[in-house]
């Protein structure tokens, strides 16, 4: 403890009730909170790392010392499981809490950063560190910025950059780097750099049955469809079946059965000749639009 | 002699917090700032070596702060200046323009005499610093 809280006379108290109201933090949680269904662990995390700014806003009223946290993140899961689509509301978390100054997010792949030839890499990286910086570096699919078969991979050069950036400049930019879990695994063990400059790692779980008709029904919301009575239970008879089926990707399977869905409503429509087309019509799902999915017809597994 | 060229050359040298704080304005104008150095800061010679290209598509003046001090890193013993570049219709000039960095002694001009034709004088200024090489000029 410094001097400075030792004289403080009198143990003067602060709310944090109050601070959290002077924040601003609440309302972007709650938004988080409406808009995402499921992925408890990353909410936890963004709670945490909200509690720890009240925290040390707080804790340098007493005039104690805080450093800004170390906030490059890691998010791995399977395919679907809502990564990106975290990543670039992350941008706008951090920057509404304070830890980052402008809150723009770039987001990049490995074409952006490596090189074609020598000399060509540094550069590339430098330039997308430079827009990058006050905001969001976000590195989809990171993994393939490591190539194992090949020691002459311009990749590495990129990876030290990098790492050398996340280290130097750690109160200007925040590092998200996201991939399918085996594959990052791999990358981490064989950069344990990164491993251990990445202060968070978040694995995003799959959905259950009831968060991916939850999503669906938010995704379709923000379309201005709803789904029909009979179609919301045939959608609930989907989703377990489509889980069985290979190439399953959590909320992306969704979006695709739902887009189809779409499709086949428009065709419903078109095909039942020149009729008067209420609103209800237009924007409602029946449940033939979904029993009609291939899903339906097959073994399990097949 | 203290070179006084662009903004605030007559106020004490900026800190990286005052360079930062100037860079900022100029991207949330978006304005494309570059940096230029040279060593022979003639006020006729306007146009000085770049150092790499104009920076577009900056957010956070870091970005070019992290530029700047690779340039000092190399480029330390010589004048840096940052200048931003406003592309909008009807400007497409340089608005702002300031030194960065100076060179630890900066070592001035002398009025040169020329006798002409005619018993005539013709007058130039010639920086000290130009009597050495290129390179060894502040070193």
């Amino acid at each position: 403890m410094n001097d400075a809280a030792r004289e403080t006379p009198a143990e003067p108290t602060v709310s944090l009730a109050e601070e959290y109201a002077a924040s601003g933090v609440g309302p972007v949680l709650k938004q988080l909170d409406d808009e995402l269904v499921g992925l408890k662990p990353v909410k936890t995390r963004i709670r945490e790392i909200a509690a720890l700014l009240l925290v040390d806003r707080v804790r340098q009223k007493f005039g104690l010392t805080s450093e800004a946290p170390t906030l490059h993140m890691s998010f791995t899961g399977n395919p679907g499981a809502g990564k990106t689509t975290v990543a670039t509301r992350m941008a706008q978390i951090l920057h509404k809490l304070g830890y980052v100054r402008r809150g723009h997010l770039v987001a990049v792949t490995r074409d952006d950063l490596v090189g074609q030839y020598i000399g060509h890499t540094a550069p590339k990286t430098k330039e997308v560190l430079k827009k990058a910086m006050g905001g969001v570096l976000f590195i989809d699919e990171a993994y393939y910025l490591y190539r194992q078969e090949n020691e002459r991979d311009y990749g590495q050069e990129s990876i030290e950059i990098l790492l050398q950036v996340m280290e130097n400049n750690r109160d200007d930019l925040v590092v998200i780097l996201a991939g399918y879990a085996d594959k990052m695994d791999r990358f981490f063990r064989s950069n344990p750099g990164f491993r251990s400059r990445v202060a968070h790692h978040i694995d995003f779980p799959d959905y259950t049955d009831a968060d991916l008709l939850a999503i669906g029904e938010k995704m379709l919301a923000g379309l201005n469809y709803t789904l029909s009575n009979s179609a919301r239970r045939a959608l609930m008879d989907y989703i377990p079946l489509r889980r069985t089926q290979p190439l399953f990707a959590n909320a992306r399977s969704i979006r695709n059965a739902l887009d189809r869905a779409r499709l086949r409503q428009a065709n419903r429509l078109f095909t039942q000749g020149d009729q008067a087309i209420t609103l209800e019509q237009l924007t409602t799902i029946e449940e033939a639009d979904i029993r009609a999915s291939r899903v339906f017809g097959l073994p399990p597994g097949a | 002699m203290r070179i006084t060229q662009g903004c605030f050359s007559f106020l004490p040298d900026l800190t990286d917090d005052d360079i930062l704080t100037q860079i900022q304005y100029c991207l949330d104008n978006g304005w494309a700032v570059n940096l230029e150095f040279t060593d022979d800061p003639h006020p006729h010679n306007t146009y000085w070596d770049m150092w790499g290209l104009p920076m577009f598509d900056l957010h956070d003046a870091k970005g070019v702060l992290m530029e700047l001090d690779a340039c000092r890193k190399i480029h330390g013993d010589k004048y840096i200046r940052l200048s931003a570049f406003d592309s909008s219709h009807g400007w497409e000039s340089v608005r702002i323009s300031f030194i960065v960095n100076r060179p630890k002694t900066e070592e001035g001009f002398r009025l040169e005499r020329v006798s002409g034709p005619g018993r005539t004088q013709r007058y130039a200024v010639r920086g000290y610093g130009l009597d050495k090489p290129e390179g060894k000029r502040y070193a």
